[in-house]
Parts: structure tokens; C-alpha cells; sequence
């Protein structure tokens, strides 16, 4: 396989870019594959706590792009699973600290040295998130079934589109299955029909998510969670596999009881 | 409240969803027809000065902007006609 590098966008903040991020480049390196995963977020870095690195940190992505320090001297491997490396961003630089041409010089390198790279971009739409992407062959924009994240999405999207990435597929995060079937959610077919871009995965609303970030171990790690699967399944369909939607209904939404539940709204 | 919510949609409220899901049609519509109002004002300029060599308007009182239907967007403009010139006739009459 060629080298890939996957910039994880958009558009909106707080809709799980990092945990996506995360939750990916954990499920591609226990996959096999030499999986960096780059925090775009200069000034604001979080991967490294989703990810439960945040102590193993010397170097970060401005000592690289400065010359500083080489590039494997600041990936931080993950020790839990093999194939893993971090790429921390700065936290006491502002986004101006690194410019275009060092960020596509930055993704050479890392082309040369991971099977696949994944980059957390900044919310906004501004010179942060274009760093991140400028060097990225494929997208993955992540969005909830919410107004203003889709809205957000779809400019994000033309902006990807124009920056001549490909594929750019979407992530839906934090469906609510039983608000879908009350008529209070806005549906994965409906999030298709609007941003008409390729999905590559729905991932349900899962409190797993917030106790794994609590712990800074993502849920690919191992965990049982229906997320857990379906972030698992994301990788799989970025590998090439052929992956169904997984059924979200979750099990406390079944049977007899289940329906009392949701007939009570409960 | 969500009992209350259901009871609505019983009565034939329409559901959240569907307003959320018109609600983003229409706004993405405006998103996606990105025009500046520099290029809106030189539409404008354009259009008159066209228009003027067959009839006589109020420019000042020329309304251009677009409406949007379903999944479709429409340029829709009121022109208020003073006058029809007569030269339009013989400019109408092929060369």
C-alpha cells in the first residue's frame, strides 16, 4: 500500500475530531499498519490526552517543522499497541508558528516513515485547518446529526474539495438512534441527501466515549462498546473492506422493556 | 415533556426533524450560492445597462435577489418599467 496521509476535519468544534482521530490510528496500527497520528492543533493540543500520552511528551510538531529535533526523535510510541506513534502538537505556539510549505515538508517525511497518517485539524476555516489539510491526500469529515454541524460540514467540505482532496468521506458521530425513530433527530439517509459525499461510518452515542476520554484510552483499544465496533469498522472501510452498517439500536432498546422505555420517552 | 412532544406529533405537529432538515436545505442553499455583494452589484450594474437599451426603468427601485425553492435556486428580479423605448424595435429586427 502506498503511503496515505488523512487529514480528520470539520468544520464545527466539539463534534469528535480527536476522538475520531484517536479512536482511528489506535484500530489501524493494532491492524498492522505503521500509524502516525499527527495533532494539527497548534496551541490547543488534546490528542495526546485522548490518546493517554500526554506524560510521554518531549518533543512536539513545531521542534520538527523548526529543524529542532528529527522527526523520530518527538513521535511518542504508544507502549499498549505496537505501530502507534504520536505526533503532539505545540501548546505554547499559536497556529502562525508553522506555515504551509513546512507542514508539506512535514508530510513527506511522514510518508516516508508511516503506512498511514492521520492529522487532527483545528476547528474553523481559517490557516489552522488548512495546515492540517494542505498535505493530506484524503479527508474524513466528522459532523453530528445537529443544524449548525452539518451546515458547518458542507462548507468544509466545498473548501476539501477545492483543496482537490480525495476521497472525502464522513463520519456521523454521536447518532441517537431512538431520537431518529421519534422523529427528533436528523436521520444518516438525511445527512447523505444533504452533504452528498461518501459515508464512511455512523458512530452512536455511546457514554463509553466519555469514560474512555476520562481515562485517555480509546475505546479501540479494546473495549466492548457499540462505539468501540463501530469506530473499528471506520478503519476497516478506510483499509479497503467491505464493511455493513452496524445495527445501533442498542440492546436496552429492544424487546419488550425497551419498548416501554422509548414509549415513555425514558 | 417528551410525552408532551409525542402527544404534538399525534396531533399532527411536524416533527423536529423535518424542520431541522428544511431548515438546513434552505440555509445551505444560501451557503452554496456564495456571492459576494461586489458580484451582486456588478450583476446589477450589468443587467440595467442591458435592459436600458430596451426600456426605461427605476434603477433605484430594481429588487435582485435569489429565492430558493426545494433543492433549487432561482435569480429573481423586479425590474419597474417606466417607459418601453421605440428604438428597442429596430434593435429587436435582425441585423
Amino acid at each position: 500500500m502506498d503511503p496515505r496521509i488523512i487529514v480528520v476535519t470539520s468544520g464545527k468544534g466539539g463534534v469528535g475530531k480527536t476522538t475520531t482521530t484517536a479512536n482511528l490510528a489506535v484500530a489501524l496500527a493494532k491492524a498492522g499498519y505503521k500509524t502516525a497520528a499527527v495533532d494539527g492543533d497548534i496551541g490547543l493540543r488534546n490528542l495526546d490526552v485522548v490518546l493517554g500520552l500526554e506524560n510521554r511528551i518531549v518533543f512536539n510538531l513545531v521542534d520538527v517543522v523548526e529543524g529542532a529535533c528529527k522527526l523520530q526523535k518527538a513521535m511518542v510510541r504508544d507502549k499498549r499497541v505496537e505501530n502507534l506513534f504520536l505526533l503532539p502538537a505545540a501548546q505554547t505556539r499559536t497556529k502562525d508558528a508553522v506555515s504551509a510549505e513546512q507542514m508539506l515538508k512535514l508530510c513527506d517525511e511522514l510518508r516516508e516513515n508511516f503506512d498511514i497518517t492521520l492529522i487532527d485539524s483545528p476547528a474553523g476555516i481559517e490557516q489552522g485547518f488548512r495546515n492540517a489539510a494542505i498535505g493530506a491526500d484524503e479527508a474524513i469529515v466528522v459532523t453530528t446529526p445537529e443544524v449548525s454541524a452539518v451546515r458547518d460540514a458542507d462548507r468544509i467540505i466545498g473548501m476539501l474539495e477545492s483543496m482537490s482532496k480525495s476521497p472525502i468521506r464522513l463520519v456521523l458521530n454521536r447518532l441517537r438512534p431512538a431520537m431518529v425513530k421519534s422523529g427528533d433527530m436528523i436521520d444518516v439517509k438525511d445527512v447523505l441527501d444533504i452533504l452528498a459525499i461518501e459515508l464512511i461510518g455512523v458512530i452512536p452515542d455511546d457514554t463509553s466515549v466519555v469514560i474512555s476520554t476520562n481515562k485517555g484510552e480509546p475505546l479501540t483499544l479494546g473495549d466492548e462498546s457499540l462505539a468501540a465496533k463501530a469506530f473499528s469498522n471506520v478503519a476497516r472501510r478506510i483499509l479497503g473492506e467491505e464493511v455493513p452498517l452496524l445495527d445501533l439500536d442498542a440492546p436496552d432498546q429492544k424487546g419488550f422493556f425497551g419498548f416501554l422505555r422509548k414509549a415513555l420517552g425514558l | 415533556m417528551n410525552f408532551l412532544a409525542r402527544l404534538f406529533q399525534l396531533i399532527g405537529k411536524e416533527k423536529s426533524k423535518e424542520t431541522a432538515k428544511k431548515r438546513l436545505q434552505l440555509v445551505l442553499i444560501h451557503d452554496r450560492t456564495d456571492i459576494s455583494p461586489e458580484m451582486m452589484e456588478n450583476l446589477r450594474k450589468d443587467l440595467i445597462g442591458v435592459i436600458s437599451n430596451y426600456l426605461d426603468i427605476e434603477e433605484e427601485k430594481i429588487e435582485l435577489d435569489f429565492s430558493k425553492e426545494e433543492r433549487s435556486v432561482a435569480l429573481v428580479a423586479s425590474i419597474p418599467v417606466k417607459s418601453v423605448k421605440r428604438r428597442a424595435e429596430r434593435r429587436a429586427e435582425p441585423a
